[in-house]
């Protein structure tokens, strides 16, 4: 092996690796750059968005199943945050601890009977789920607060610095997303992410290799929820004001828009679709009442074209080029 | 709390029996184009909405008498549900039954963007089809309305088990869903049956929602929760059946009433989706499904 190669090698079997550490040098120095509060603010919410986009994709995209109320436990989890902090006065991190052990158990019970369900009715019975937790959080103002919301909600802090501007929080969620990323990428090429691969090509037959279909999609379904609460405690600790509308069947929808939009199963999808879907807005911003139609197109457009997502359908349709080119050349 | 009265128990009735009539309606909408296609058709939901305001837009802008007005709204319904299977659903080149569905929703807030657009994002209210006067039975007050909602959706529902079982037509959606490979062989166009079914999905759900809406409010997005309970009333009968859809409609809308009356209203809706999971928890394939998906 020449040096030459060798350093090849090297980058093509550390290419993942290397470039989660490139993208983590890029964020490092990504505030110094910019600087603006505004533009960072929106990537903060990126950064949290992105968390329970790879949690929904490792559940919908690897285990192929459907989950149209995800938006449900992120709300679980900012509601666990905002009440055990405003209400009871405990502290943020052990708060945002306790909600996702919480939630993670709440989403375990409810996985066990839903789980069971396929199709259609998983579809369904996702979505009733993010219905009773929506109606509950608007209704049970007492507690709540209803449509109006909880304000006040203290602001996380590291060794005495309280974590309250931009920049700050900036390294805390991409800090937590950069490491749920890494996680994301792992778990796909782990016997679990490889287990559930196989279940959502065929149940029948990856049970007939000794997977245990059940159990390995109540386990992803668990992660999922679990990293949608961390993220929900996340945004409440962001903004210390949360009201039910954030967590609507409609934001739900919007979360798995982020998915299909970068990509069934492909985790450099989520960063890529979590990023348009919240970036869009911004830029069309001069024609507001286009928004939900120029929103919409573009779903559409990319599921007709490259139903597999952009990123992994750009990335076909390139290797497509390239094989063709060669084939040409050899010709 | 009070025993409700005998008179009140049977308003409730009435209003979930009225709920689970357009619940119904709505449900077959989804059922229709799932036998078809075998997908969830979220665009039903919108075309709901759009029953509302083009009975409303037939009314107020054409000025059309109330009974070519329904009409009207129910063909635009129609005509819009098949242009969306037309141009948004048949170029796609996946049969990946979650890109489709997800295919759905995206043109669902398309379909609720133009909405917004083209009549605006305030409430309206829309007339009933006949008069106001209220009716007396057995000591319960019924709107007129009510009792046109009840024949039209008969009507509505006998009309399409007739064409199910009864034409050529209804032979060759039967074909394309059962086998839709062996039904092009023997020359049935998919495609124009897909355009149909969805032409008949829309029909059911614009009337469902220029039914409806003179008795709610209408809005651009009044149909999204009638839509997803509609969606449930499907999912509670077994999807694709329709006696199941009809049945599921009327359970729910008269559970969802009677839990509203007893319990408390404010959380009807938890009521109504808590009970729905504790069927499919129970019978996973719903109440009229059978074992296979």
């Amino acid at each position: 092996m020449t040096p030459r190669d060798r350093i090849r090698y090297f980058f093509s079997s550390h290419r993942t690796g290397l470039s989660v550490c490139l993208l983590a040098l890029f964020l490092l120095v990504y505030p110094a750059w910019v600087g603006n509060p505004y533009l960072l603010g929106i990537s903060n919410l990126i950064a949290v968005y992105l968390i329970a986009v790879i949690g929904l994709n490792l559940f919908i995209g690897y285990a192929g199943q459907i989950s149209l109320g995800h938006a449900a436990y992120l709300g679980l989890g900012a509601y666990g945050s905002a009440l055990l902090t405003v209400h009871l006065g405990i502290n943020p991190w052990l708060a945002m601890a306790a909600t996702a052990v919480a939630v993670g158990l709440t989403a375990f019970l409810v996985a066990i009977p839903t789980l069971r369900l396929s199709g259609h009715y998983l579809a369904m019975a996702t979505l009733g789920f993010n219905i009773v937790c929506y109606t509950v959080m608007m209704q049970w103002d007492r507690v709540t607060g209803g449509p109006s919301g909880l304000a006040g909600i203290p602001h996380l802090s590291l060794a005495g610095v309280a974590i309250d501007d931009e920049t700050r929080f900036h390294y805390l969620a991409w800090g937590a997303a950069i490491l749920v990323l890494t996680l994301g990428l792992n778990l796909a090429r782990s016997s679990l992410g490889l287990a559930l691969a196989a279940v959502a090509q065929n149940e029948t037959a990856a049970a007939s290799l000794g997977i245990q279909v059940h159990r390995a999609k109540i386990r992803i379904f668990v992660l999922s929820a679990v990293l949608a609460s961390v993220a929900g405690s996340l945004f409440a600790h962001c903004y210390t004001f949360i009201n039910p509308d954030s967590f609507t069947i409609f934001n739900s929808v919007e979360l798995v828009t982020m998915v299909v939009i970068g990509g069934l199963g492909s985790i450099w999808g989520s960063l890529f679709g979590a990023s348009l879907i919240i970036l869009l807005p911004e830029f069309l911003h001069f024609f507001e009442t286009f928004r939900d139609i120029i929103h919409g197109l573009i779903v559409v457009t990319v599921l007709i074209l490259l139903p597999q997502g952009l990123v992994s359908g750009l990335k076909d349709l390139l290797r497509m080029r390239l094989l063709r080119k060669a084939n040409n050349a050899r010709n | 709390m009070n025993m409700p009265t005998l008179t009140d128990s049977l308003q409730f009735l009435f209003a979930g029996l009225t709920n689970g009539a357009i619940y119904a309606l709505i449900a077959l909408g989804f059922c229709v184009v799932h036998n078809t296609m075998g997908i969830v058709n979220f665009t039903q939901v919108d075309l709901v909405s759009l029953g509302g305001m083009f009975l409303y837009s037939a009314l107020f802008l054409f000025g059309l008498p109330m009974p070519l007005a329904l009409a009207g709204a129910v063909t635009a319904a129609a005509v819009t549900g098949m242009a969306v299977e037309r141009v948004g659903i048949r170029p796609s080149r996946s049969d990946n039954h979650l890109v489709l569905i997800f295919l759905t929703i995206g043109l669902s807030v398309i379909l609720r963007g133009i909405m917004k657009l083209a009549w605006g994002k305030n409430r309206m209210a829309v007339p009933p089809l006949t008069a106001d006067e209220p009716i007396r039975l057995f000591g319960a007050t019924i709107l007129p309305q009510i009792l046109w909602i009840f024949l039209l959706t008969a009507g509505a529902v006998l009309l399409l088990i007739w064409i199910f079982r009864r034409t050529t037509l209804g032979l060759c959606m039967r074909a394309v869903a059962s086998n839709a490979d062996a039904a092009a062989v023997v020359g049935i166009d998919g495609g124009r049956i897909r355009m149909i079914s969805f032409a008949i999905a829309g029909g059911m759900g614009g009337l469902a929602g220029a039914l409806v809406t003179p008795i709610t409010t209408l809005s651009y997005d009044v149909g999204v929760l009638l839509g997803l309970k509609g969606f449930a009333a499907a999912i509670l009968g077994g999807f694709g059946s329709f006696v199941g859809a009809v049945a599921g409609g009327v359970l729910l809308g008269v559970l969802e009433s009677l839990a509203a009356a007893g319990l408390s209203s404010a959380y009807k809706d938890v009521i109504a989706f808590g009970l729905l999971l504790l069927v499919l928890f129970i019978r996973p394939a719903g109440l009229f499904g059978s074992a296979k998906r």
